[in-house]
């Protein structure tokens, strides 16, 4: 698949198993915290990141190494980013890239408005870098390792975690 | 009286942080590959074949193994007939950004816990201690965070049954569940104080063996009948090993510490 659309979405199921290619975003717990408050003050994010339509991917990347364009970039625990969750859903957040389970609210969250989880090789972070083909830095660069990025992924393995009717690959626990 | 020269020190520090990030211990490794044998879930497997095929890459190309690089924890046993001439904590310290630095691994360290302002490569976490001999043994390990969330310490009451401690150490593994990257090596420490449990079961991840083979033996069997998985997607690999550390206790106490370490558990060792 190139982008995730809409009926995309609706047509995956936990379980799944996918190859992802298009633009994700990093995201982790600093700039969860501020995407928050700025989306809720109304705040633009910049220009190179908006939620409506965005994938996120929760990842702190290690840095570059000569030579290459990004260093290890696997997945971070997903639940940390729960509580911010539902309401960037609602703000038009489409896809979310992670590890490991999430809370009811975000379940319910995700079958509200029709989202999508996807799990990424946990732990892998060689092997993901080897999935990405372009970085630019999109938000909040003074987060450092937290700052949103935009990556060009092509192919990325995912595992469809948490469907758009809310079924979990994990079960009800 | 040996003399060693803190710089040396710090060069060997930065040495070991690039080897435990970018290679996978052997004895890790060699349980990855063995779970991979005995993995019979089609999704497990695959699962563990990316684990490999990823220490392979991080190995080969010097990347890091996971992009968590850690909050390094420095062991540094200190021999008492030896010399250290210069500042040991500054180096340990500075050995570490350099290692990092060369690495281009993460920064991770905030360097104040509620501020959490930009993140560093300072504040590396020390345990020494003094041994006998002219002898310095410095191991490197930078511990994820995502796994050193799911620790645990509860003081048992001195009465407590094993059954209990059992339940204890198998519900820490549940709650980590399919969260902190299972299949899981995990570190229990028994004994002492409160922090002293925690620091015993920390250092049983160090140690290719347990101490308790009858507990441990026990309890690997029902950590891996939970069916959490590499991933957490099912399979009989949860965990890949447990060991127990003990020692000496209080008669009104029974503290008991769980450290859990994801597949990629780091760390690197070398004497002066």
């Amino acid at each position: 698949m190139k982008k995730v659309f809409s009926s995309t979405i609706k047509n995956l199921s936990a379980g799944d198993e996918i190859k992802f290619s298009g633009i994700i975003y990093t995201a982790r717990d600093q700039a969860h915290k501020r995407l928050v408050k700025d989306i809720g003050r109304g705040r633009g994010i910049g220009r190179n990141f908006k939620i409506k339509d965005a994938v996120i991917y929760y990842c702190g990347p290690t840095k570059a190494p000569k030579g290459k364009i990004i260093g290890s970039c696997g997945p971070t625990t997903s639940s940390r980013m729960d509580e911010f969750t539902p309401f960037l859903l609602k703000r038009g957040l489409k896809a979310m890239i992670g590890k490991g389970r999430r809370s009811k609210e975000v379940i319910a969250a995700i079958k509200k408005y029709k989202g999508v989880y996807f799990l990424a090789p946990a732990g892998c972070g060689a092997l993901v870098s080897k999935y990405v083909k372009k970085v630019k830095p999109a938000a909040y660069p003074d987060l450092g390792p937290e700052q949103i990025l935009m990556l060009e992924v092509k192919n990325l393995p995912l595992i469809v975690g948490i469907d758009s009717k809310g079924r979990s690959i994990y079960g009800k626990d | 009286m040996r003399i060693i020269k803190a710089r040396e020190i710090a060069e060997t520090v930065a040495k070991l942080s690039l080897k435990a990030n970018c290679s996978l211990r052997p004895d890790v490794l060699e349980k990855i590959r063995l779970a991979f044998k005995k993995e019979s879930d089609k999704r497990a497997k695959a699962a563990l074949e990316s684990i490999i095929k990823n220490a392979g890459i991080a190995r080969r190309e010097k990347l890091a193994i996971c992009q968590d690089t850690g909050l390094p924890i420095v062991f540094i046993d200190i021999g008492q007939d030896v010399s250290i001439k210069g500042d040991l904590k500054k180096a340990i310290n500075r050995g570490i950004a350099l290692g990092y630095r060369k690495g281009s691994f993460r920064e991770s360290i905030v360097r104040d816990p509620l501020a959490r302002s930009k993140p560093g490569y300072e504040g590396v976490v020390i345990h020494t201690e003094i041994t006998r001999g002219n002898k310095i043994k410095i191991t490197v390990m930078p511990k994820g965070f995502g796994c050193e969330n799911k620790s645990l310490l509860k003081m048992f009451l001195p009465t407590a049954g094993t059954g209990q401690i059992k339940k204890f150490i198998i519900d820490a593994v549940k709650s980590a569940g399919p969260d902190a990257c299972p299949p899981y090596i995990v570190g229990v420490g028994i004994g002492g104080t409160a922090d002293y449990a925690s620091l015993l079961a920390k250092k049983a991840l160090l140690k290719r063996k347990g101490t308790v083979p009858y507990l441990e033996k026990v309890l690997l069997k029902e950590l891996n009948q939970l069916k959490i998985g590499p991933m957490g997607l099912g399979g009989k690999s949860t965990c890949l090993a447990i060991n127990i550390e003990t020692c000496p206790t209080h008669i009104a106490g029974l503290p008991v510490a769980v450290n859990i370490s994801c597949h990629a558990l780091r760390s690197a060792t070398k004497i002066l």
